[in-house]
């Protein structure tokens, strides 16, 4: 039986109806009841933006039809509810890729507009966003726009990195990246400090598509940011064009909360860190594990157990940002409320056209924290401290517990936002940072 | 290659089924008799990579229609290898208790025109000694109960029906493939609720494409069917009469 939860599973906030549309021309499935609505893609959004705490959630999940591949401009047009995982099967056989890809395939291209993702190329590419070319909106009121650069462009520009909120998206169009292999020629660096990440990865951004960085969020003094960089380029030949196949490991029950102990994350940390004993791996990939290792592991989030986890994603200025990035990862390591995962990217200046999208110039550090109650809220809102001390945001898709304050300060459009918002729409996230109760 | 005629082609189940056809480069004919649903199933297999895609939008209920039907399929696609029969309905076992008109519709529906379909099918496939004849029934056609012995009955007389072609024409080696789905999530069942027993399309679609593929005669699916059915066919009438199942 399907569960309508977040990536996260926390926080559990259960709608109090599912409602299903099976037809991109089907009517709104609204009813007199005025509870506020939102569209559910695949959940894997980690916090509370795709919840809606009793209220409706429209499920697009039967809306997965393609309505036209050009196979020869690389242009697909696709019911907002189709998964990146299906899309991949149908175009890397043809010799095309996604534009951006964020670290699972399994999202929706309605979910990849509403949160505006980005990938490990975003230095290059930007956001999933700038790739869009037009998509229809339907609003709670029956209208239905056509929403391009040209056409209603406030609500292009507002449905991108909209949070699901400006209306339901029933189909878009993208453009795609061509490709001559469905391999990734991959080299992997080790580092030992922050200062090292920073010149290796400063040194990458010309010459490599995508780039990303594993960091030890554990080791400390000397080693402090140590971890290993991560940068490819699509593989010219010596590499057919078959997509990812279907088999994958799962794990089956929710695991005891002591498997995540600190000791198995440091164990784990140490191991994924001293693996690799040259300084230097060259190899080819398949596209496969390079974009998505975690994917491997069918509903991994459940090794966190029942309480679920938080994810924390920041992103901080180019400059003052290191001294920030340096502390929080301090911070991490003191706290012992080990991270199973850190990982290190330094975003591009090449603008989203989102008017709320989290991606903008700087550094961006993503953190998995296995959720322990008070201590745990407690340490994030010290990181929240300093990322705001800089003129950091974060990023709402990876949120469960901002405050509203700090939203409206990472944010301050928020307010030319809202005039776009679908008035029966809403959130459990948007009613928490704009610390509205109504209508839930 | 193929050549599909899918006879209520906006179907979940058929979608998810022809979805393995259009990959394997399959050339399809759609039939159904929304013509919005009918151009965007189409759009989507042709854009998945069937050769070729032609559409024609009728009520399968006009039985007059259906050898027009054939030969406008022949024409679009060349001579039919395949069919699907996937159209159906699941009427208010409540409503029809108390109306005939509406219980005499069902079986107009799901078993009078599937019949008349595939007796014209079967002609041909027998004369030109090749083709598969598949069925969506349902397990429901399996024992009735008071819960849904309307459809049941309709999907029922389909397996008997299906029986007896199977076995008439297996010296024509002409496949035919009755296919008795659970409970699946679709439009049929999107006003029930939905418990564990429910099953997604996809996972239904891909085992049917499997199963015509591999000439198999009779498709549970999920597999666990078989033998729940196995049970439930077991018991004694003088019990089952009295459980409200
Ligand atoms: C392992 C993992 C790795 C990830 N890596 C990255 C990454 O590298 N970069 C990144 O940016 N993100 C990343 N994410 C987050 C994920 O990409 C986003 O949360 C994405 O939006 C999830 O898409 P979804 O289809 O599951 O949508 P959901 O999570 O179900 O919904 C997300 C939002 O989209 C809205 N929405 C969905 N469909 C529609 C529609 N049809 N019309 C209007 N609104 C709609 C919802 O209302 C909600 O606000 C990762 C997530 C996981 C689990
Ligand atoms: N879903 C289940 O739980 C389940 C279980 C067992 C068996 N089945 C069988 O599976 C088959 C497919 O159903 P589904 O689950 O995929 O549901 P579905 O998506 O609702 O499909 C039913 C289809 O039948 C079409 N149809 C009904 N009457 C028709 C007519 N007179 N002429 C032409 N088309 C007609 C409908 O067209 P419109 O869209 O125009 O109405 C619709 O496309 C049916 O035979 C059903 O009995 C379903």
């Amino acid at each position: 039986m399907k569960r309508y939860e977040s990536w996260g599973r926390y926080p559990q906030a259960p709608a109090k109806e599912i409602r299903t549309m099976f037809w991109r021309n089907d009517d709104f499935p609204i009813k007199e009841d005025r509870l506020p609505m939102l569209a559910y893609g695949k959940g894997r959004s980690y916090g509370d933006v795709c919840l809606n705490e009793g209220g409706v959630l429209v499920d697009t999940e039967h809306l997965k039809r393609l309505i036209a591949f050009d196979e020869k401009n690389g242009i697909l047009r696709c019911e907002a509810g189709l998964g990146l995982d299906d899309i991949l099967e149908i175009i890397v056989p043809k010799g095309w890729f996604l534009p951006v890809t964020p670290g699972t395939k399994y999202i929706t291209v309605g979910g990849a507009i509403a949160n505006d993702v980005h990938g490990k190329n975003h230095h290059k590419a930007g956001t999933f966003g700038r790739h869009v070319t037009q998509f229809e909106l339907l609003r709670s009121d029956g209208r239905r726009l056509h929403c391009s650069p040209d056409e209603n462009s406030d609500l292009f520009r507002a449905t991108i990195g909209g949070l699901g909120l400006t209306g339901f998206i029933t189909w878009a169009e993208f453009k795609l990246i061509p490709i001559n292999t469905a391999g990734i020629i991959e080299e992997k660096i080790r580092f030992a400090n922050l200062n090292e990440f920073f010149e290796i990865s400063g040194s990458s951004d010309k010459d490599y598509e995508y780039t990303v960085a594993w960091v030890d969020c554990l080791a400390s003094g000397e080693h402090l940011g140590r971890g290993i960089f991560m940068r490819g380029n699509h593989a010219t030949g010596g590499f057919p064009l078959d997509p990812h196949h279907g088999v994958r490991l799962g794990v089956p029950v929710d695991f005891p909360n002591f498997v995540l102990n600190p000791l198995s994350m440091k164990l784990f940390n140490e191991a994924y860190y001293n693996v690799q004993r040259q300084k230097e791996v060259r190899l080819v990939t398949h596209y496969e594990p390079f974009f998505y290792p975690l994917d491997a592991v069918k509903r991994w989030n459940r090794i966190y157990g029942r309480r679920g986890f938080l994810q924390y994603q920041c992103v901080v200025p180019p400059t003052d940002g290191v001294e920030a990035i340096r502390e929080i990862i301090r911070r991490i390591a003191h706290s012992g409320n080990a991270s199973f995962l850190a990982v290190l990217k330094e975003f591009g200046d090449i603008p989203s056209p989102g008017l709320l999208s989290f991606p903008r110039r700087g550094i961006t550090l993503t953190l998995d924290i296995p959720f322990q109650g008070m201590p745990t809220l407690q340490l994030l809102s010290r990181l929240d401290e300093i990322v705001r001390q800089v003129g950091g945001a974060l990023y709402p898709a990876k949120d469960a517990r901002m405050s509203a304050e700090n939203f409206q300060t990472f944010y301050p459009q928020w307010q030319e936002f809202s005039q776009y918002i679908d008035p029966r729409f809403s959130s459990s996230f948007w009613r928490r940072v704009t610390n509205n109760q109504e209508g839930a | 290659m193929r050549n599909i005629l899918i006879a209520g082609a906006t179907s979940a189940i058929a979608q998810e089924t022809a979805k393995h056809f259009a990959q394997d480069g399959d050339n399809l004919f759609l039939v159904a008799r929304n013509p919005e649903k009918l151009q965007a199933v189409a759009d989507d297999l042709q854009a998945r990579g069937a050769a070729k895609v032609a559409t024609l939008n009728m009520d399968m209920n006009a039985i007059d229609r259906h050898e027009e039907m054939w030969h406008a399929a022949e024409g679009a696609i060349g001579t039919i290898d395949t069919l699907l029969v996937a159209y159906g309905v699941l009427p208010d076992q409540q409503a029809c208790s108390k109306d005939i008109q509406r219980t005499l519709e069902t079986f107009q529906t799901n078993t009078l025109s599937v019949i008349a379909l595939l007796t014209i099918a079967a002609n041909i496939f027998a004369d030109q000694h090749y083709g598969t004849l598949a069925v969506i029934s349902s397990v429901a056609g399996d024992r009735g109960r008071q819960s849904n012995y309307i459809y049941g009955a309709s999907k029922g007389a389909l397996n008997i029906f299906l029986q007896g072609l199977r076995n008439r024409l297996y010296k024509a080696n002409v496949h035919v493939l009755t296919i008795k789905p659970g409970m699946v999530d679709t439009p049929m069942t999107a006003h029930l609720r939905k418990g564990p027993l429910f099953t997604n399309p996809q996972a239904v679609g891909e085992k049917i494409y499997q199963a015509i593929v591999k000439r198999v005669d009779t498709l549970y699916v999920p597999w666990y069917w078989r033998w729940v059915m196995v049970v439930i066919k077991a018991i004694p009438e003088s019990l089952f009469k009295r459980l409200s199942l």
